[in-house]
């Protein structure tokens, strides 16, 4: 029996297991990478028709879906593949561990004078004068590269130091292996006690729930229980506590059951105040977007932000990422912000919606909005059309009524200040159109970041070391000779070797009584 | 102003490229002693280039001076990876006092400036588009691109021990190494035909992805298609048939394929940490700033994830079952390979998140 495990034991901690393992897990996500994942029917039928002919494309789509590689990165077997390699790693790691302790904690020792001949780096010289004085010089010469040497005496009347430093750097390479257990603990933890979700919020409009990433919306038993649940949330006007009583549940199973349908209850609500998308000058080259976002608990604000890409929202460790944007269907509720400057210097906000009027203090015009256009351009015949789906180029358009009963009619656009002015000398700026775009957000809980984090910095501490410093032994020996003293330098060094070699070229220079270090 | 820069370093690069050789061929100390002069004329020139289009950055950009790193699309990695090669490869000439290797790394550099040209990418200043508004740019792309220079002299380095070492046609490492070095070049040619084909088409708003291989292998017309993967093959045969000539070439002179292999080990042991820290570290925190999650199999992700377990398996070969030589420089080569993927093939083939390379 204990053979048996032995083997199993064996089994994964080998090294031909780990290349097995590398190879299946590169060759699998090669093919990942070329099949859109997560993608739609069409979109990958499209890709393999490229790359097997159209003929072929739907019977390789069925094969390929039926081994999971439309979502493979989150396949059984995919993720078996990375437990096998965690596995591994954690048996290896556990199986070097005694011999690599040994390692560091060995001290160094003496060695017969035909092994010293055998090292990589080696010397052989004869210095004037006794070993005394010999022995002084070496002592003080092996403190000036930083080793603390010991000595023992030879039967012979030889004295022999040795010494060596950066024992503990055999660890380098142990540390990096497990740092990489550490991160994929970081992100199993994230996967367990954490969320990935999206909400789309209007400006205007706030959430206390979020929809799940990972929702399978294949199964239509699924769906038809989201939507029934979802629908309860709603005719409680979103109040769980609400809708949790018409179900005639208790509020944590209701949040239960909205979890088991990929619906995530915040506790706290995110209100969208505004959205904007910023551009570089008059492009339609977007600068920045941005969401202002207020959490709002008990109906109260507590934080407001913007939230930028590269700046999201952290609230009571949920995060909130802008994501995307979207233009609403229905404009009809926008708001104009309006910045009124009259004739004579005053100035003001207004806020009105299309077909509302205004008068301009200070003259006798009334000015009237009419129309909104979210991306104002003209075409060749000078007639006024829509140039995008998002709101790239807002403008209103205005019916100027003066007190002589002339009429006009001017588009107001937000980027061109030079479409303001108003005949009378006065100006209507167009600050913002409100309530027509929504922000897209990412919402992540993921507790395990920070041991991920930990793992990242355990890597690159352990592959430093591994790579930069390395174990250094060294041996002097001091042996009575006709002419003096016969000196044997050896060292081992296992990596950087070039380095060492000047190091141990500094010492023996030192030994031979040339110049002081 | 950066551009005539950019254009005199091309110029010497290109020139250096062909002195290297010369020297490699006829050991002339005059001819050597040219060649690096070139080299460090075209490095000074562009680095005076990426600064004056760092500073056409900042003018233009508004923000401040460390976003404003010109790293931020496909034309300005490229400069910037000829520029940490160039400076990897003369801190290696005056430190070994060698000029061989300048025959094999010039011509990378040569070729990765031509390959702007050839694919008729954008060379514009672009205004930063909102996700790349961070200071993780510059550590993320700087220490990714100075490990793809580290891999590009290992891969440089191994290439040259493959051709030094092996003469038998039939033999694996042969095969290896002439049809790398064939399929190479056959793209590089196939990316010239597109330029001759489309370079009138070519402009800053079009997507490299738009006409690359269309007119060889991703043809509207299935014939030539297949001439395309036929001359592919043909070519391809044809060095591996005549692939001795070059080591005929390299043969007389006195190269030591121990320092090769002892360089391309030192190459990736400087790229892999760096990759590890940069590319994976730092992209990943990057990642979890800007998308919320540091890692989510995005086609770039998984390549560099490829590429960092060719390294991790080439380190480990190496030390634990002490693969040497051959073996252990194609394990080099292919290394590469998936760099180049990583850096190009994934933003000029594929789809992802990483698309601010593909124009």
């Amino acid at each position: 029996m204990k053979s048996f495990l032995d083997k199993v034991w064996s089994f994964f901690s080998s090294i031909k297991l780990a290349i097995v393992i590398f190879a299946l897990v590169a060759l699998t996500s090669i093919v990942g990478t070329v099949i859109e994942q997560q993608a739609s029917y069409a979109e990958n039928l499209r890709v393999l028709s490229s790359l097997v002919g159209q003929g072929l494309a739907p019977a390789a789509y069925k094969v390929l879906y039926a081994l999971g590689f439309m979502n493979m990165y989150r396949s059984w077997w995919f993720l078996t593949l990375l437990s096998l390699f965690a596995l591994n790693l954690l048996v290896c790691s556990i199986d070097r561990f005694p011999a690599i302790w040994r390692i560091m904690r060995t001290p160094v020792k003496p060695i017969a004078p035909d092994q010293m001949k055998r090292m990589p780096l080696k010397d052989e010289f004869v210095v004037p004068g006794g070993p005394d004085s010999a022995l002084e010089k070496a002592v003080s010469a092996m403190k000036s590269i930083g080793f603390t040497a010991k000595s023992e005496k030879g039967p012979d009347g030889s004295v022999q130091l040795y010494a060596q430093k950066n024992a503990w750097s055999r660890s380098g390479v142990y540390v990096t292996h497990v740092s990489i257990l550490v991160i994929l603990l970081g992100a199993v933890l994230g996967v367990f006690l954490g969320f990935r979700g999206y909400v789309d919020l209007p400006e205007g409009f706030n959430a206390n729930i979020v929809y799940s990433n990972n929702m399978d919306m294949s199964d239509p038993s699924q769906v038809a229980r989201r939507a029934s649940l979802l629908g309860a949330l709603y005719s409680g006007n979103g109040d769980l506590q609400t809708a949790a009583q018409s179900l005639n549940e208790s509020l944590p199973d209701f949040e239960k059951d909205l979890r088991s349908v990929g619906v995530i209850p915040l506790g706290f609500q995110v209100l969208c105040q505004q959205f904007q998308v910023q551009f570089y000058g008059q492009t339609d080259m977007p600068k920045a977007y941005r969401s202002l976002v207020t959490v709002l608990e008990n109906g109260k604000p507590v934080v407001s932000k913007w939230i930028e890409v590269n700046h999201p929202l952290k609230y009571k460790g949920v995060m909130f990422y802008q994501s995307s944007f979207r233009l609403r269907h229905d404009l009809s509720n926008g708001v104009a912000v309006l910045g009124i400057r009259s004739p004579d210097g005053q100035t003001e906000t207004r806020k009105l919606k299309i077909g509302q009027s205004f008068s301009i203090p200070g003259t006798k015009e009334t000015v009237k909005l009419t129309e909104f256009n979210p991306a104002l351009a003209f075409d060749d015949a000078g007639r006024a059309e829509t140039y995008s789906q998002m709101m790239t180029n807002p403008a209103v358009k205005v019916d100027i009524s003066g007190p002589d009963g002339a009429r006009s009619s001017k588009w107001i656009v937000q980027r061109y200040p030079e479409t303001w002015s108003l005949p009378d000398g006065s100006s209507v700026g167009l600050t913002d159109f409100w309530g027509v775009q929504a922000t897209g957000l990412q919402v992540r809980k993921d507790p395990g970041v920070w041991v991920v984090y930990l793992g990242c910095i355990l890597l690159a501490l352990g592959l430093y070391v591994a790579f930069f410093i390395s174990h250094k032994k060294i041996w002097v020996r001091m042996a009575p000779d006709k002419k003096g003293t016969l000196l044997t330098v050896a060292a081992t060094c296992p990596k950087n070797r070039h380095a060492y070699e000047r190091e141990i070229e500094k010492l023996v220079k030192h030994l031979k009584g040339g110049n002081q270090i | 102003m950066s551009s005539r820069f950019f254009g005199f370093s091309e110029m010497a690069y290109i020139l250096a490229m062909v002195v290297y050789i010369t020297h490699f061929a006829f050991r002339k100390k005059a001819v050597g002693v040219t060649a690096t002069g070139l080299a460090v004329f075209g490095f000074v020139s562009q680095t005076l280039a990426i600064l004056l289009r760092w500073r056409e950055f900042y003018m233009l950009s508004g923000m401040g001076v460390l976003r404003s790193i010109p790293l931020t699309n496909l034309f300005e990695s490229i400069i910037f990876f000829v520029w940490c090669l160039m400076l990897g490869y003369l801190i290696m000439e005056f430190r070994y006092k060698n000029r061989s290797f300048g025959a094999f790394v010039t011509p990378v550099a040569a070729l990765a400036l031509l390959f702007i040209n050839l694919s008729g990418m954008s060379t514009q200043i672009e205004p930063l588009v909102p996700a790349l508004q961070s200071n993780w740019l510059l550590a993320h792309v700087t220490l990714s691109f100075i490990s793809y220079s580290a891999f590009a002299l290992s891969f440089s380095t191994g290439l040259m021990y493959l051709v030094m070492t092996t003469d038998n046609r039939r033999e694996g490492a042969y095969i290896f190494w002439t049809v790398a070095l064939g399929i190479f070049a056959a793209v590089l040619i196939a990316m010239g035909l597109d330029y001759a084909r489309f370079h009138a088409a070519m402009n800053s708003n079009s997507f490299v992805k738009d006409y690359l291989f269309k007119s060889t292998y991703k043809s509207g017309s299935s014939a030539v298609q297949v001439i395309s993967y036929l001359s592919t093959a043909v070519f391809v045969f044809l060095v591996w048939r005549y692939g001795h000539a070059l080591k005929k070439i390299i043969g007389g002179f006195n190269l030591q394929s121990s320092v090769l292999d002892e360089i391309t080990y030192k190459s990736v042991a400087v790229g892999f940490p760096i990759f590890t820290l940069g590319g994976l570290i730092f992209g990943a925190i990057w990642a979890n700033q800007a998308w919320g999650v540091y890692w989510s199999w995005d086609p770039k992700e998984t390549w560099s994830l490829i590429t960092w377990f060719i390294y991790a398996f080439y380190l480990h070969a190496r030390f634990l079952r002490g693969w040497k030589g051959r073996k252990i420089a194609m394990v080099a080569v292919l290394g590469f390979v998936a760099v180049i993927f990583t850096y190009l093939g994934v933003n000029l083939l594929l789809s992802g998140l990483h698309s601010y390379g593909s124009r």
